[in-house]
């Protein structure tokens, strides 16, 4: 198996230089992004579209934090828990506190980071399936504690919170007020957008760093990391607050554009996704995640034609991708690359 | 209190049995099957038409569970499974196949029986009072002492029968096992069997007490996960002492802790982070699996 997840690692390790070629898709990846999907859309009419791609935009914001505890070699089927803590501390402190929603954004992060740091120190100790199961586990507690704590609301929820407000330095308006808006789905598509690009390119750094490496040799072996002087607790911690800093994020984000929260928003079913969008991207490969939420999140609103049998079919095609592609989508250029 | 002890045991009982067959699938092929809440709800709806639409005795429907989920599981390990599990990289990517066939069965359940909650007739009459101390209905007991039963043969089945040894040779080391001469892809397929079996034995017994909904099978799914972290994963005593613990104390979080309101699982959740926290391969697991 060692020898095997080495094999994985490699094609990343040559990817920290911005080739012309990287350049030119990065570049054609943005304009997709920020110009022909608004443009498709505009044409086309399908304005239901952009709340299905906010939620895509936001969701692989997520499952990037899955994606990095992949990195580190532990299986992380807790990311929905994260979000809902994310979304709980944006509601409740815009709300409650009268916080303007983009100072909430970072905050709902930094909060889910330190909660994650705290959950983290014991149960990250834990590996293979038995982290896999206390992190599923861990969705089941976020709702349960959502619904017994008094701040939250319980089982009524949060609901009709705010639309993002005005966010100007110096007087200077960078992002306007939603609710004065023609076209907030356009903006909150924006928004989701850019935070997708930003945690990516962040992603896509902390991978070619000196912490990516150091993750990598956790991922190989981690008795071997540390008899070489790695501290692989502190890194499996800062791995993991990194990874549910993006779920609480996501989360924050997510409940801005639905306007409530509940304590069901994220259930044990959406950690599973948020794993399952890795798994189908491809765990080798930074982009795999984004790549797997689309497909899979698109796909299944695609598939809403099928009426009663869109989760057999979505299911089903799940199944026959796994087993021609059992190393993700991506797992196709790696093919290409050992052929050379 | 003892009214608290008997339903615990009650709990415990069934819950034993669907935590064995997900630890037997996972000590043989290393695989976290997702979608054995699934099978637990198939079982129950497998019963449920036997009994309640054709009128057979309730016997019958249970054996029909068992048949019925035995054939899936073998076709799931052997034309699902083994292959993904001989092509990835990491063993991990069985995860998304678990999960969806999990996805696919909750498709196939919807559509052959519904999203309706459904159950059987009684299959006994009458309660039993026990100067007020214990008052269970007959038909909980007879189901306990089923499923009790079953845990026994099950236990017996795999201590001294040749197929059982096989299976325990395969749990402890895959490459021995081989090269004794164990034929590995046969008994991972009735390993398999075996647990989806399971799951649909314990899905016809409970049918006729709390009935049987689609929705019922992730949080099965997620109960029988901590009844294995508890015990240890892949062993099997620790998948009966952990469904058993995970009865009690439901029991008794029920009854003590109902002045607070819905919290008895949150508590048991928190207890099960700190227990791990000090123990993490569980009651009696092998340290990481």
């Amino acid at each position: 198996m060692n020898a095997q997840t080495i094999q994985t690692a490699t094609p990343k390790a040559k990817g920290a230089i911005m080739t012309p070629v990287r350049l030119i898709g990065v570049g054609a990846y943005l304009l997709g992004v920020f110009a022909l999907v608004p443009l498709f859309i505009a044409v086309t009419g399908r304005w239901d579209f952009y709340y299905t791609l906010t939620s895509v935009a936001l969701l692989s914001v997520g499952a990037a934090g899955v994606w990095l505890t992949f990195y580190i070699g532990r299986i992380n089927i807790g990311q929905g828990a994260y979000a809902l803590v994310g979304g709980y501390v944006s509601a409740i402190l815009v709300v409650k506190a009268g916080f303007s929603f983009w100072a909430t954004l970072p905050l709902a992060g930094i909060a889910c980071a330190i909660v994650s740091v705290v959950i983290g120190l014991p149960i990250l100790r834990l590996r293979g399936v038995y982290f896999a199961m206390v992190t599923l586990v861990l969705t089941e507690v976020a709702r349960l504690s959502a619904l017994a704590l008094p701040v939250t609301n319980g089982a009524k929820g949060i609901t009709s919170i705010p639309l993002p407000g005005e966010l100007a330095v110096f007087g200077l308006t960078i992002i306007p007020d939603f609710a004065t808006l023609a076209n907030p789905k356009l903006a909150f598509y924006l928004m989701a957008a850019a935070l997708m690009v930003v945690t990516y390119f962040v992603l896509w750094r902390i991978v070619n760093s000196r912490l990516g490496h150091l993750c990598r040799s956790l991922q190989q072996n981690e008795e071997l990391a540390s008899s070489i002087g790695v501290n692989t607790a502190m890194l499996r911690v800062l791995a993991y607050s990194i990874s549910s800093f993006f779920g609480g994020i996501a989360g924050a984000v997510f409940v801005a554009i639905s306007q409530s929260i509940y304590p069901s928003s994220f259930v044990v079913t959406d950690s599973v996704n948020f794993m399952l969008y890795c798994f189908l991207g491809g765990l080798g490969y930074v982009f795999g995640p984004m790549l797997g939420t689309l497909l899979l999140y698109f796909g299944w609103d695609l598939l809403s034609i099928a009426k009663q049998y869109q989760l057999l079919i979505y299911s089903g095609s799940m199944i026959a991708l796994m087993l021609l592609l059992p190393n993700g989508i991506l797992s196709l250029l790696d093919k290409k690359e050992n052929r050379q | 209190m003892e009214q608290i002890l008997a339903n615990g045991l009650y709990l415990g009982a069934q819950y034993a049995l669907i935590a064995l067959g997900l630890t037997l699938i996972f000590s043989l092929m290393n695989v976290l099957n997702f979608a054995h809440g699934q099978m637990y709800v198939f079982g129950g709806f497998v019963t449920y038409t036997v009994v309640a639409q054709f009128g057979l005795p309730f016997i019958v429907g249970l054996l029909a569970s068992a048949a019925v989920l035995a054939v899936m599981g073998g076709l799931i390990e052997k034309f699902l499974f083994r292959p993904v599990i001989r092509r990835s990289k990491r063993e991990e990517s069985t995860m998304l196949l678990a999960a969806g066939i999990a996805f696919f069965l909750d498709a196939v359940i919807l559509l052959l029986f519904g999203e309706k909650q459904r159950g059987v007739p009684k299959i006994v009459n009458g309660v039993l009072n026990w100067d007020m101390r214990i008052i269970m209905p007959y038909d909980r007991i007879l189901i306990g002492v089923l499923a009790i039963t079953l845990i026994a043969s099950f236990i017996l089945f795999m201590q001294y029968s040749r197929t059982g040894r096989a299976m325990r040779a395969l749990a402890q080391d895959r490459m021995a096992a081989q090269l004794m001469g164990v034929d590995v892809d046969r008994y991972s397929m009735i390993g398999f069997a075996l647990g989806a079996m399971l799951a649909g034995l314990v899905g016809g017994l409970l049918v006729t007490i709390t009935g049987i909904n689609l929705g019922m099978g992730g949080p099965t799914s997620v109960k029988a996960f901590l009844m294995i972290m508890i015990g240890g994963a892949g062993v099997i005593s620790g998948a009966i002492a952990g469904g058993f613990i995970l009865g009690m104390m439901e029991s008794v979080g029920l009854t003590l802790l109902a002045a607070y309101g819905d919290i008895t699982y949150l508590v048991i959740f928190a207890t099960l982070m700190v227990f791990l926290a000090i123990r993490p391969q569980g009651l009696m697991g092998k340290p990481w699996g």
